[in-house]
């Protein structure tokens, strides 16, 4: 019974690992922009979709290379070419919509139809079959005490903590991280104050791009059938796990996906897992019906 | 820019209407038209191409060879294929086209029971017979005389593996892990829970476990299994969720049996697994490897063509369409298409001691074949290996 409890524990840390670090997307580009970018949960699909290309083709080509250095090639270049992605939508779809003063209801709905056309353009250019993500760590199954843990589990669940700590100290340690905080506060008085607001916000979408890439990779590395529509249930869970955890907060953003990666959890240990979603959903509903502002929103003006 | 929308519907209209006449003027010589309703798109594509493959495979013969011979005079073939994206809706609107725009004598598909049941009380409304290659489930061909199929039966399927389980691995306790939201995984599950448990008395299934189409992570049910330790785990699930389902019991330190339904036969499943399945077994239609006779010519003929082993899926279309041919040519052709139709269902449902590539084949009233089930393991090259013949 403890044994069922701890492993569901780990099982539970992973899951809302993933959660965590799409939720953190979310939050950033939510923050300082006021943006539900629904494209997000795609842009992880896209993620998942490049880190395979790239593994596969270092893989055939470097066959002497050893693993972990392979991992660490991908993630850097998958990074780059997502955060290439998020910067690239930036431009040609809201940027444009922002310059015209739109409302921020048809950006809503113009990052809704993105993550469409992202996912429709990649069953129509890749073809509907689903894709086996390669291997580029060895898996080692450690077990101590009937609970069976993979090197990737632990790999997973410390990536999501360091991803989260690294954040943290960007936007309020760094410059530019002040810089995204104060448009969060005020986006018509900080050009006046000689804020690149522009750059500012590409800044932010290649991040929060960079942060569906690392996510991408480490999921595609879990659960290596790809598809092109696997990114949008986790992509709308991971944001209502931000909005519960306080959308705007990093902190609440990053706990919400692990109380939401628990809840799932929980629920499948004790109901049929179809009762999953209507149990989860009841559940964070009644959270935000008793505190609306999410569990660590406060309602306040700078929302990052 | 009001001009040029009405512009450019004009225009696209004007491209549309000669096509869409086009289409409609092909029935126009010996021709006989057979509609496909298969998932082209979709979670499991894979089904629908080797639907399409096989029936490739037949049609350019047969036309090579100057057409069909019905009653003398040759016909050419014509097949149609509609895109059911795996999805019950999509399935129900393309037999709809297939039957009342496309007049086809007959329709192919489709594959899975999801589709197949509610797709096939359109074929037995509008009188149009219809075969599923692949539709396990009894409700597909139930009090619908139209309906018939190529492979036997769900309840038929899961005895065996709950004998063929005690035999082999002499398994007294098992979990089953199953698919909710699939009609055809629910099934499999339940009959196969019903038939262990009149085995080996009650409480012999340690877990019943069940999962959501869109799940990804199965890591909670397989700690449950896991904990339980039963004998062996019955999967009866498509090969797509098998693929994610093996690798993480592996990790969760499962090392006993797996066995699963025909739903596992797909190229794509050790390609997707990594051959985490390898050593598993499952009951299915037919077997690639180990085969003979005219089975192995189809096997031959499509790897040729199309580069890979055909699954069962593809063995079972060919069967299919093959039979649909061999009723058109007992029944003969009139013209007149409601009579060729019900002819044709009257043909099919009279065929006996069938040939079929994946067992000799008899009607029962119900439209089902009388067959033996097959028992393959995944081996070592990532075949699917014959290991017996079963009847229940």
């Amino acid at each position: 019974m403890f044994t069922t409890v701890l492993q569901n524990l780990f099982n539970a840390l992973q899951w809302g690992s993933f959660y965590s670090m799409i939720a953190l997307g979310y939050c950033l580009v939510y923050g300082v922009l006021r943006l539900i970018n629904f494209a997000h949960g795609d842009i992880f699909m896209m993620a998942c979709y490049f880190a395979f290309f790239i593994a596969t083709f270092f893989l055939s080509i470097f066959l002497g290379l050893p693993g972990p250095v392979i991992f660490v090639i991908t993630l850097f270049l998958t990074i780059m070419v997502t955060a290439g992605l998020g910067v690239f939508i930036e431009r040609v779809a809201y940027r444009p919509l922002r310059k015209k003063g739109a409302h921020r209801l048809y950006v809503v709905i113009t990052a809704l139809m993105l993550g469409f056309i992202l996912e429709n353009g990649n069953l129509a250019v890749l073809g509907a079959s689903s894709r086996r993500f390669p291997d580029m760590i060895d898996k080692v199954i450690i077990s101590f005490g009937g609970v069976n843990l993979t090197n990737l589990k632990i790999i997973v669940i410390l990536s999501s903590i360091v991803v989260f700590f690294i954040l943290n100290l960007i936007v309020n340690k760094t410059k530019i991280g002040m810089a995204m905080r104060a448009i969060s506060y005020d986006k018509f008085a900080i050009p006046l104050m000689g804020i690149p607001v522009n750059k500012v916000i590409t800044f932010t979408f290649a991040l929060g791009s960079g942060l569906a890439a690392v996510a991408g990779i480490l999921f595609g590395m879990s659960y290596p059938v790809l598809d092109p529509y696997m990114g949008m249930i986790i992509g709308w869970k991971a944001f209502i796990a931000a909005v519960v955890g306080g959308i705007g907060d990093i902190k609440g953003a990053f706990l919400g996906g692990f109380i939401l990666g628990f809840i799932e959890i929980i629920v499948v240990a004790f109901f049929p897992s179809s009762y999953k979603d209507l149990i989860a959903f009841v559940i964070l509903l009644l959270i935000l019906t008793i505190k609306p502002t999410g569990f660590f929103g406060v309602a306040k003006s700078t929302k990052i | 820019m009001l001009k040029k929308t009405v512009l450019s519907v004009l225009f696209i209209t004007l491209l549309v209407i000669p096509a869409a006449l086009f289409a409609g003027g092909q029935s126009e010589g010996n021709v006989i038209k057979i509609g496909f309703d298969i998932p082209l798109t979709g979670d499991r594509p894979k089904v629908g191409e080797g639907t399409k493959f096989a029936a490739e495979l037949i049609k350019e013969k047969v036309n090579a060879a100057g057409g069909l011979e019905v009653g003398g005079e040759k016909y050419m073939l014509d097949f149609i294929y509609v895109d059911n994206e795996l999805k019950a809706e999509s399935a129900v609107q393309a037999a709809f086209k297939l039957i009342e725009q496309d007049q086809v004598l007959a329709i192919v598909g489709p594959d899975g029971s999801t589709q197949a049941i509610p797709a096939g009380q359109v074929a037995n409304d509008n009188r149009t017979p219809l075969i599923s290659p692949w539709s396990t489930n009894p409700n597909t061909t139930l009090d619908r005389p139209y309906v018939f199929r190529a492979c036997f039966l769900d309840p038929f399927q899961a005895p065996v593996a709950a004998k063929f389980a005690s035999e082999q691995f002499g398994a007294e306790t098992v979990s089953v892990m199953y698919n909710l939201e699939d009609d055809y995984s629910k099934t499999l599950a339940e009959l196969f829970k019903a038939a262990w448990e009149e085995k080996n008395g009650a409480g012999s299934v340690l877990n019943f476990e069940s999962y959501g189409n869109k799940d990804q992570d199965f890591s909670v049910q397989l700690t449950a299994i896991t904990a339980a330790d039963p004998d062996f785990l019955y999967l009866p699930c498509f090969y797509n969720k098998v693929a994610m389902i093996v690798p993480q019991a592996k990790d969760l330190g499962w090392e006993k049996p797996v066995m699963g339904s025909d739903s596992w036969g797909s190229a794509d499943l050790v390609k997707l697994s990594k051959g985490a399945v390898k050593g598993y077994y499952f009951t299915t239609h037919y077997a690639a490897a180990g085969a003979v006779g005219a089975t192995k010519d189809f096997i031959d003929e499509y790897n040729e063509a199309y580069g890979y082993v055909p699954d069962d899926v593809g063995a079972l279309s060919f069967d299919a369409v093959n039979i649909v041919l061999q009723a058109i040519q007992n029944a003969g052709l009139t013209g007149d298409l409601q009579t060729d139709r019900d002819a044709v269902k009257d043909a099919m449902a009279s065929l006996e001691s069938y040939p079929g590539i994946t067992g000799t084949m008899t009607f029962t009233p119900d439209g089902d074949p009388i067959k033996d089930a097959v028992v393959v393991m995944v081996n070592d090259d990532g075949e699917f290996e014959f290991v017996a013949t079963m009847q229940p």
